[in-house]
């Protein structure tokens, strides 16, 4: 049984201008101890995906349909008792700028230890002891669990974020842009460090991130997410070398490559489309040098072409 | 060996430190005065129409580099020369220098007064150094420096209020308020680093642009490594407030030499690269830079440190035309070939 | 001139917009009815109510309570009340839109200079605000009005000179935090200098606060107006709503219990002041831009 299969998921947004489609019928899968990266650009609807399958969204945002089914069971019926039971025992989320959700006036012990207690009904002693166990697993010397967060360094914080996501041994830990405000090299210990737990605790993992060229390193597939849908889901090989959807491909050549030549790519035309105004059709047709009439009427089927490998594309040559 | 009077700007031994204010309690208790050395001597030169990236992660005082050339934060020591001159402190001096000398900043969505229409935030340098008598010629220079920053009908642009744009507009925006008062060299500082990549590209190559039609000069600062080897010409990698290696982008990126800058090649991400095994990272974190270090500001995580690196501190030395490093182990070692 | 027009357009959309905002808002909407009507009342008072009929009556018609002629009665003199009441809101609005105007130029002029300039500049203003911060203010009043005398101008300086620390406090913390803007560091860039930037940047952006905060020290200089005027240190030449509440309790009105002297100005000065303070809640979301981004 899969770990998570999300089926036609769709999260709408109640605005004062009108309904948001921020997630509109998006699909995907993960198997136990595999890691997703969910891609795209702002507004694209990676975060509100993570959010609905986590339940942690404002209240404005409402889940309209489809399934969220973790190991079997739909989660998206349950009600907030069994919800708040299930948070962080089942899927723990690492928010983006995580650091600065540390209360700066509780040790960071505390912090992480409030978790167990709550969740496991451990006590004091036993949270402790756990709560030092975490500290090592994300590489932060144990008797630290008494300081607070100030004392601890940017890369230190975001990793004991992370180790209070994984306070309640989760099934899927969900990174939301975990790695963004950091430095290239605390980046890389945080991504090292996330690849490593992956293995030992065989967690399933979704890295949600606007930046593709780290999801090579550390994820088994990718999905690229546009206007609130998926446009291609693929294994890392299937994206990188053979990109089907238009924006897929555009995308890939917006990151600098070095082992390519040095020039400056073309971006996309165009602005991100208006979520609560989307274009006709296949959201991306405004945008795409090979847009159809067929584009502007119908949202394109998402179709399998072989494997894994699935596209959203009117267009023949993608879906060969 | 570059011919540094040829230079447009020019920076030598800059160094700008800050002076911790410590609370009632320490300063009682400290005799000492806590100094975060944020550029600690800085040697560099940027000739006209180059494009020099400053690559370093937080801390490295990239960014105080660039605000040193721009006098907006007084160097502590060390000269800045523009055009063959030091810049001049006085009033007049300093506001034809920065009718030469503009910056682009971080972040698009604070860098505009969010009160303010687009016409007034890109004419303001214009109002600011009285140069235009009429407001047919206002609307004609702000007009000529939208289209120049890639954003057309002007027209359209001048009374919408910053919020109603994206951020890709607001950051032309920017750089046509840095452009309206025809600069030879701007300071970009981390320009792109909060756009989607897709809106990048369009800034980059409207930056090079103006580079290759105005002859515009360039510091970028950016933290991305990959991104400075796509547009520039030249890399300084810093470190601590120093530099840690300089030289042409291929060859920085093909043949860093500074220990530093091949730790950052090693755990660079490459678009559909797999990586086998852990990324190569550094040891520990960038130590604090009120801690005053002797000797090589990168010693302590240094996979080649020596004892002579703890010790004496290195000064950048040309191992090739146009390529210097500082660094003991690498001249040594280039030294005794 | 082309930009001439499409400004004048986008001026007009920006005050339709503005107004169907107050329209929506109900809290503002309130105040500002409230308050439109007593100012109508006190710039057209003379033609609704000439006050020929504030001369004084004969002895039978002293403190008459309403009746035929007499809406709200008589006072003490054989004055109509309503007639006086009339007159003295002109007195009382107009003592408090003068004095707010010179505590909120003061205030926002200091507040804006203080925060923006910082270290020496900074420490003394705010030493001196913080003199008239803790100074308590209605013995200082008494004392500035008993030297000073009490005609109305005098009335209106010291509460002017006496009501401006609070809003320098909180104007200074506004701009200390718009400073950090990278907007400021921008225009910094470009040569402008200190004056340039306090009056085009600072100013704008502490504007909501600023305008937020002159309501409701308009509340609270009526407010300290009426209280001086009670306590008798008000001009009788000029007699406001608060001097109305002096005589009758001078005159014993409260103890006769002629409540048509003492209530009406009382109640007035109540609702003048609370519409202020509701418009003054409500205002601030109208006039910030940003958050209409949400």
């Amino acid at each position: 049984m899969k770990l998570l299969e999300v089926n036609n998921l769709k999260t709408y947004f109640k605005t004062s201008k009108g309904m948001l489609k921020a997630v509109d019928d998006v699909s995907f899968d993960l198997e136990h101890g595999e890691a997703l990266g969910l891609v795209g650009e702002s507004g694209c609807g990676k975060t509100t995906s993570a959010l609905s399958i986590a339940r942690l969204l404002p209240k404005e945002g409402r889940i309209v349909g489809g399934q969220i089914l973790l190991d079997g069971r739909d989660v998206i019926p349950a009600p907030e008792s069994e919800l708040r039971r299930r948070r962080w025992t089942d899927v723990s989320i690492i928010f983006q700028g995580a650091m600065n959700a540390l209360n700066p006036v509780m040790t960071v012990g505390k912090q992480i230890s409030e978790a167990i207690v709550l969740h496991e009904k451990a006590s004091e002693a036993d949270a402790l002891r756990k709560t030092k166990d975490l500290l090592e697993l994300v590489e932060i010397p144990s008797d630290r669990y008494k300081h607070y967060p100030h004392e601890f360094s940017g890369g230190m914080k975001q990793r004991a974020m992370i180790a209070m996501a994984l306070a309640c041994d989760p099934k899927l830990i969900i990174g939301d842009e975990p790695t963004t405000a950091l430095d290239v090299m605390i980046q890389a210990q945080i991504l090292n460090l996330l690849e490593r737990l992956r293995r030992e605790l065989s967690m399933g993992m979704i890295l949600i991130t606007h930046d593709l060229a780290i999801l090579g390193e550390t994820c088994d597939k990718i999905a690229v997410m546009y206007a609130g849908k998926i446009v291609e889901t693929g294994s890392v090989k299937d994206i990188f070398e053979d990109a089907r959807h238009p924006y897929t491909k555009r995308l890939i050549g917006c990151f600098p490559n070095v082992k390519g030549p040095k020039a400056v790519p073309d971006g996309i035309e165009g602005f991100p489309p208006n979520l609560l105004d989307p274009p006709g059709g296949c959201a991306f047709h405004p945008r795409c040098e090979f847009a159809r009439d067929l584009c502007q009427v119908q949202t394109p089927e998402s179709v399998n072409v072989g494997g894994k490998h699935i596209v959203a594309c009117h267009l023949k040559e993608a879906r060969q | 060996m570059k011919d540094a009077r040829q230079a447009l700007v020019r920076v030598d031994g800059l160094k700008v430190h800050f002076e911790i204010k410590e609370g009632f309690l320490g300063g009682l208790l400290s005799k000492e005065k806590k100094v975060v050395r944020a550029v600690d001597g800085v040697t560099l030169s940027i000739d006209r129409g180059e494009i020099l990236s400053l690559v370093g992660e937080s801390g490295s005082g990239k960014t105080t580099v660039g605000k040193a050339i721009l006098q907006l934060v007084p160097p502590t020591e060390g000269a800045v020369v523009f055009d063959g001159a030091p810049v001049s402190q006085d009033r007049e001096g300093l506001k034809a220098f920065r009718r030469e000398a503009q910056m682009i900043f971080q972040d698009p969505y604070q860098s505009l007064n969010p009160r303010h229409y687009i016409i007034d935030i890109v004419a303001e340098p214009l109002d600011v150094a009285g140069l235009v008598k009429t407001s047919e010629e206002r609307e004609q220079r702000v007009r000529g420096a939208l289209e120049q920053a890639g954003l057309t009908p002007a027209d359209d642009y001048f009374y919408r209020y910053p919020y109603e744009l994206s951020g890709g507009q607001r950051q032309r925006v920017v750089i046509a308020g840095a452009l309206i008062l025809g600069p030879r060299f701007i300071v970009a500082d981390e320009p792109v680093s909060m756009l989607d990549a897709s809106i990048r590209t369009g800034i980059l190559k409207l930056m090079i642009h103006l580079r290759d039609t105005k002859g515009i000069a360039y510091l970028f600062i950016t933290h991305d490594l990959s991104l400075a080897w796509l547009i520039s010409d030249r890399i300084a990698i810093m470190y601590l407030g120093r530099v840690m290696e300089i030289g042409t982008a291929d060859e920085i990126i093909k043949a860093g030499l500074h220990p530093y800058t091949q730790a950052l090649m090693a755990i660079m991400p490459v678009p559909g690269q797999t990586r086998e095994g852990e990324r190569p990272v550094l040891e520990g974190e960038t130590p604090n830079a009120a801690v005053e270090i002797l000797g090589c500001k990168f010693s302590s995580r240094c996979p080649r440190a020596t004892e002579r690196c703890r010790l004496e501190q290195p000064e950048l030395m040309e191992v090739a035309p146009g390529h210097s490093v500082a660094c003991f182990p690498v001249q040594e070692a280039i030294g005794s070939i | 001139m082309a930009g001439n027009s499409v400004k004048a357009k986008l001026r007009k959309r920006k005050i339709k917009a503005f107004v169907r905002q107050v329209l929506a808002n109900k809290m503002a909407l309130f105040g500002t009815v409230v308050l439109l009507l007593f100012i109508l009342v006190a710039i057209f008072g003379p033609l609704l109510v000439p006050f020929s009929v504030l001369e004084f009556g004969e002895v039978e018609d002293m403190l008459n309570p309403p009746g035929p002629g007499h809406i709200l009665g008589t006072d003490d003199m054989g004055r109509d009340v309503l007639g006086y009441l009339i007159a003295g809101s002109r007195i009382s609005l107009l003592v408090g839109a003068l004095a707010t105007g010179i505590s909120m130029v003061i205030g926002t002029v200091i507040g804006i200079v203080s925060g923006y300039s910082g270290k020496v500049i900074d420490n003394v203003l705010m030493r001196i605000t913080d003199f008239f911060l803790v100074i308590p203010w209605l013995p200082l009043m008494m004392v500035l009005a008993a030297i000073l005398g009490t005609s109305i101008w005098n009335i209106i300086v010291v509460i002017g000179v006496t009501s401006w620390a609070g809003t320098a406090r909180v104007v200074r913390s506004q701009t200390l935090s718009v400073r950090e803007n990278q907007f400021v560091e921008r225009t910094v860039s470009i040569g402008a200098g200190s004056g340039h930037i306090m009056l085009h940047h600072i100013l704008p952006n502490v504007f909501p606060l600023v305008f937020a905060n002159t309501i409701l020290i308009a509340a609270a200089a009526i407010t300290s107006e009426t209280t001086l005027s009670f306590l008798g240190l008000g001009d009788p030449a000029h007699a406001s709503w608060g001097m109305m509440l002096h005589y009758a309790f001078e005159t014993g009105a409260t103890s006769t219990g002629a409540w048509w002297y003492f209530l009406p100005p009382g109640l007035c000065v109540v609702a003048v002041v609370l519409a202020f303070t509701l418009m003054g809640y409500a205002f601030d979301e109208i006039l910030n831009p940003k958050l209409k981004e949400r």
